[in-house]
This record gives C-alpha cells, sequence and structure tokens, in this order.
C-alpha cells in the first residue's frame, strides 16, 4: 500500500472512532476501556509478520525479544476480551432479581 | 510450499478479505459495548473478529510452512494464554481497574518489542533497506509503545498500593521531561537521517522513553489514574496503527487508530465527569501543588473536633430514618463490603427506610466501578442513582451513610476556591440532615487533600473495616 492511501485509511478510522464512542453511559465508561483495550491486542499480528524474518536472519536475540512480543500481545488480547466480559457479567444481572423474586414466588 | 503459497486460502485478496471482516466486528462490537444491552454481545463480537484476524494472519504463506517459526508463535501464544487467561480469570472485581493498566501496558511493550525487532533485522543483519516511510511509524511506535508500557506499570503500581498513590513530585520534574522527550526525537531524528547505532536506538529511544513515561506518571495522582490509563490505552492505539503502516498491515491500521481515536474521546468523558482538564492532568501535580498545601493548611485552624461514633448508635439513628442514601467509594471496594451492604440495605427496608445509593461518576478508581461492584451484590438497578439526580434529594434526606467514599464528598470543592479540587462536581451529603462517615482511618483520600465534611458538627464518624462496621450495623439493627 502507498502511504496517502494509508493515511486515508487512517483518517477514515479515526472518524468512525470518533463516532462509535460519541455517546457513553459513564457506567460503561470502564467495559469500553477495556474493550478498546483488548482491540489494540492487535500488535500481536505484527509480532506472527515479522518473526519468521529473524528465524531466517538468525538472530537469537531478535528471537527472543519477537516471542516476549507475541506472548504479550496474547496477554493483552485475551486478558482484555476476558476481563471486559467478567465485567459486564456483573452488569447483565440487574434486570434478575425482580424476576427470580417472581420465581420464587410462584 | 509453493503449492501452499497459491493455494485459495492463502490468496492475498482473500487474506484481505478476512481483515476487512475483523474490522467490521471491531466496529460493531465497539457500538454494541456502549449500550448497556448489547455490551456483552459487542465484547464479543470483538473477539471474533480479533480471532479472524489472528488466523488470517497465520495463513499468510511466509508463515506458517517454516517450522521454526510456527514453533516460536505457538511458543509466544503458549505463554502469553498461559498467563493471560489466569489473570484475567482471577482478578478481585476492586482489583479491574489495575489489570486494565497491566493489559494495556503489555500492548504497548508488544509495539516497542515488534520496533525494535525490526531495526535489529535492518540494521547489524542483511543489509536489506528500510525506507522512511517504515521506518519513522517504527520510531514512533517504539517511543510510544515504551512510554505505555511503563507508564501503565507505574498506574499499576499505584492502583495495586505497591507505590503511594499519593503524587510523587521530584525537583525540576518538567525539565527533565522535555530533556527526555528531546532525546527521545532526536534519536529519531538521527536514526532516520542514517546513523544506525544499536545503542542510539536502545538508549535513546526505548530506554529513553521508558523512563519519560515513568516521569510523567509517578508525580500525578491516584485519584486521576483512571484518565491515565485511558490515555495511555489511546496511545497504545495509536502505536499500533504506527506499527500497521510500518508493516503494511491494513486490520492494524484500522484496528489501532479505531482504538486511538476511541480512546481519546473516552479520556476526554471521564476527564469532563471530573471536571479535570487532559493537559492539567498531564501537567501532574494535582493534591501536591502550593494549592493543596495552602488549603490544607487553612484547613488546619479552623477545624472542629471529630465525633466518633458506634455500631449501635449508627444503627438507630438509620432504623427510624425515613430516608437513608448510601454513598458508597473505593474503601467499599477494598473491604468487599458491597455484600454487607445489600444485606444492611435489606433489614433497613425491612423497618419501612428508604435506601438508594448515590454513585459518583467517578466514585472508585474507575468509572462505573460501583455499580460493578453493587450490581455484583444483586442491588436493584433503579436504587442506584447518579449525581445529578440525587444531589436535589440530599436536603430531604435524614441520614446520608458514606462507606469508603472521600474526596467525591468534599464540600470544599464548592466552597474553598483555593483546593485543588474546587469546581469538582461532588455528592452533596453536607446538605443532609445527618451523615456518617465509615472510614479506616482520619487519613485523607486518594486525592491527598483534607476533607471538611469529617469536622462538620452533623458528622459523625465510625472508624474500622468497612465490611466489619457494616455487618455491625446490619446486626444492631436487627436486634432493635
Amino acid at each position: 500500500m502507498d502511504l496517502v492511501t494509508e493515511i486515508g485509511i487512517l483518517v477514515l478510522g479515526a472518524f468512525v472512532g470518533f463516532e462509535v464512542i460519541s455517546k457513553v453511559p459513564n457506567t460503561l465508561h470502564t467495559p469500553l476501556m477495556s474493550g478498546t483495550n483488548a482491540i489494540h491486542g492487535i500488535v500481536l499480528l505484527g509480532g506472527l509478520l515479522v518473526i519468521g524474518e529473524a528465524v531466517s536472519a538468525d538472530d537469537v536475540l531478535g528471537q527472543v525479544i519477537l516471542v516476549i512480543a507475541v506472548a504479550f500481545g496474547t496477554i493483552n488480547i485475551v486478558g482484555g476480551f476476558l476481563v471486559t466480559d467478567r465485567m459486564l457479567g456483573m452488569f447483565k444481572r440487574k434486570p434478575a432479581p425482580p424476576k427470580a423474586d417472581e420465581e420464587k414466588a410462584s | 510450499m509453493p503449492v501452499l503459497a497459491t493455494s485459495f486460502l492463502q490468496d492475498h485478496n482473500f487474506l484481505t478479505a478476512l481483515y476487512i471482516l475483523a474490522v467490521i466486528l471491531f466496529v460493531v462490537g465497539l457500538r454494541g459495548l456502549t449500550g448497556p444491552n448489547t455490551a456483552v454481545r459487542g465484547n464479543k463480537i470483538a473477539a471474533v473478529g480479533m480471532a479472524i484476524a489472528f488466523v488470517a494472519t497465520l495463513l499468510q504463506p511466509h508463515i506458517l510452512p517454516n517450522g521454526q517459526t510456527a514453533i516460536l508463535i505457538a511458543v509466544g501464544v503458549a505463554i502469553g494464554t498461559a498467563v493471560g487467561i489466569p489473570a484475567a480469570l482471577n482478578v478481585k472485581m476492586t482489583a479491574i481497574p489495575q489489570m486494565v493498566a497491566l493489559f494495556n501496558g503489555v500492548g504497548g511493550g508488544a509495539v516497542a518489542l515488534i520496533a525494535w525487532a525490526e531495526f535489529r533485522r535492518r540494521f547489524p543483519h542483511g543489509g536489506e533497506d528500510w525506507y522512511l516511510k517504515a521506518m519513522i511509524p517504527s520510531l514512533f511506535a517504539a517511543i510510544i509503545g515504551s512510554i505505555s508500557f511503563w507508564g501503565s506499570n507505574i498506574a499499576f503500581g499505584k492502583l495495586q498500593e505497591i507505590l503511594p498513590g499519593r503524587p510523587i513530585k521530584l525537583p525540576g520534574q518538567q525539565l527533565v521531561n522535555l530533556a527526555l522527550l528531546l532525546i527521545c526525537v532526536g534519536s529519531a531524528i538521527a536514526l532516520a537521517a542514517g546513523d544506525h547505532s544499536q545503542l542510539l536506538f536502545i538508549v535513546g529511544i526505548l530506554v529513553a522513553a521508558g523512563i519519560l513515561g515513568n516521569m510523567v506518571v509517578l508525580p500525578i495522582g491516584g485519584a486521576d489514574m483512571p484518565v491515565v490509563i485511558s490515555l495511555l490505552n489511546a496511545f497504545t492505539g495509536l502505536s499500533a496503527a504506527a506499527t500497521g503502516i510500518a508493516l503494511d498491515n491494513f486490520a492494524l491500521i484500522v484496528a489501532g487508530i479505531i482504538v486511538g481515536a476511541s480512546g481519546s474521546i473516552l479520556t476526554n468523558l471521564m476527564a469532563v465527569a471530573m471536571n479535570r482538564s487532559v493537559p492539567a492532568i498531564i501537567a501532574g501535580g494535582f493534591g501536591g501543588g502550593d494549592a493543596g498545601a495552602a488549603a490544607a493548611g487553612a484547613g488546619d485552624a479552623d477545624r472542629g473536633p471529630v465525633r466518633s461514633t458506634s455500631a449501635q448508635d449508627v444503627a438507630i439513628q438509620l432504623s427510624y430514618a425515613r430516608q437513608v442514601v448510601v454513598v458508597p467509594g473505593y474503601g467499599m471496594a477494598v473491604a468487599q463490603a458491597q455484600h454487607a451492604v445489600r444485606e444492611m440495605a435489606l433489614a433497613l427496608e425491612r423497618k419501612g427506610v428508604e435506601v438508594k445509593y448515590a454513585i459518583h461518576p467517578v466514585a472508585g478508581r474507575m468509572p462505573g466501578h460501583m455499580n460493578v461492584l453493587l450490581a455484583e451484590a444483586d442491588v436493584p438497578y433503579d436504587q442506584l442513582k447518579e449525581m445529578d439526580d440525587i444531589n436535589p434529594e440530599f436536603g430531604r434526606t435524614d441520614v446520608s451513610l458514606v462507606i469508603g467514599a472521600n474526596d467525591v464528598t468534599n464540600p470544599a470543592a464548592n466552597t474553598d476556591p483555593g483546593s485543588p479540587i474546587y469546581g469538582m462536581p461532588i455528592l452533596e451529603v453536607d446538605k443532609s440532615q445527618s451523615v456518617i462517615v465509615l472510614k479506616r482511618s482520619m487519613s485523607s483520600g486518594f486525592a491527598g487533600i483534607d476533607n471538611p465534611l469529617f469536622y462538620d458538627p452533623k458528622t459523625a464518624m465510625l472508624f474500622g473495616d468497612a465490611k466489619a462496621s457494616v455487618s455491625d450495623i446490619t446486626a444492631e439493627v436487627n436486634a432493635l
């Protein structure tokens, strides 16, 4: 891709990011931060793309650096999505209590 | 391998289509995360997008066919999974803010390490050209990634109370930060201009930016940490986008910039909720500055005595109230008192007392922190009142029960122009008939500011662990 195309993608992507988040209730700030946090774990792909070159170059230190990078990226993704899911699980139960009472009553 | 390279699954256009699908799922998922009913599904949709992007990358022809590469990737992913899953599943709900900081930090670390590996590949090994179009974004990513990694670690340390939450002031801080920034930028320019020294990259970029990350976050008070984490989150997104430009990867560019943009908006929303500006937070010194010291000094002079009370007295006061407003704060989270609070509220409701919860937008250490905890304890959603809804009600509230909250109730924010939190919207508990504060000790809050509320004649303090105190109150209420 040439630079101009990539800058075009950047600008449009930025607009999408701004628009998507324009209205959020306070309550969801933390889960949303955590969710976007998981998405930037996509740098993992960068590690996957370049690690082969450190292998071909027989660069042991480079391979170590990239294995750590891949591990870091994986932690970011796996941990990020799971923690967000746990946080949101707390919210899901909100409408549950009255229903639970009805079930007990019936 | 040539056969594989031409197979349909590894066709360049097919892989790009998978990336586009992944990016669409990210956007749909994020939009889901902004609504309470769609949030859980939104998060899962984004996770599916990530899985697709991951598989699409592994399918690229030069990755898996090389045995050693495949083994190294498997090792990295296995380590990451082995660390990430237990960390996310076992963390206590109270510790989630610092866990988010940590996950953000490793993302930034990955960005910086990838840039380092790219640098090593080009300069000491092989003479392949590194065009400026790839090199400049890589240097940018290395600087931002390193700042994000170290800054997030400091944020983690502060929230985990490994480091003191109070702002740490160092002499000549601003000058040192400026010098570090200049070293980073200067080193980047020298590297781009043709100096290919490995040492310059490590010291001038990675180490200098790392120290800068430490220096910028250390002087920021713990109360501002959520905003800092959100800002570093946006930074990591931007650095991921820069990595994408360096590596010509569509998915990295789009996902990175979306996080960068949405993270910036979110940072601003959080800062607005605290009546703080992002530049003011980054400038640091909140609570440790001259204004704070002066206000604390002035407060010392006209302090009244602090009135201490017992669980039995509190129980009587609460039982005969018409309306009680519970103001939870970080102290409740630390003591894991949310279930005990729910029990107490049920006991009071059986006696005909109306119980409401006043939720300050930044109570605890992250927006929404209190909502999460109280929802976990099955507190009905309609009892949780946001600040603007509950403030007019304090005038007709008999007892405000402040459980481990401090700065968000500090009336100095309304009355004392010299206070560092002057102008911050607060829960106006001082307007209620009487106030009971459950607190471990007289220490100041996370912002490090004294709270005149504690010296108010109508305030009584019940010292001790929040959970134990609340359980004692409940027992006394039931015994009445």
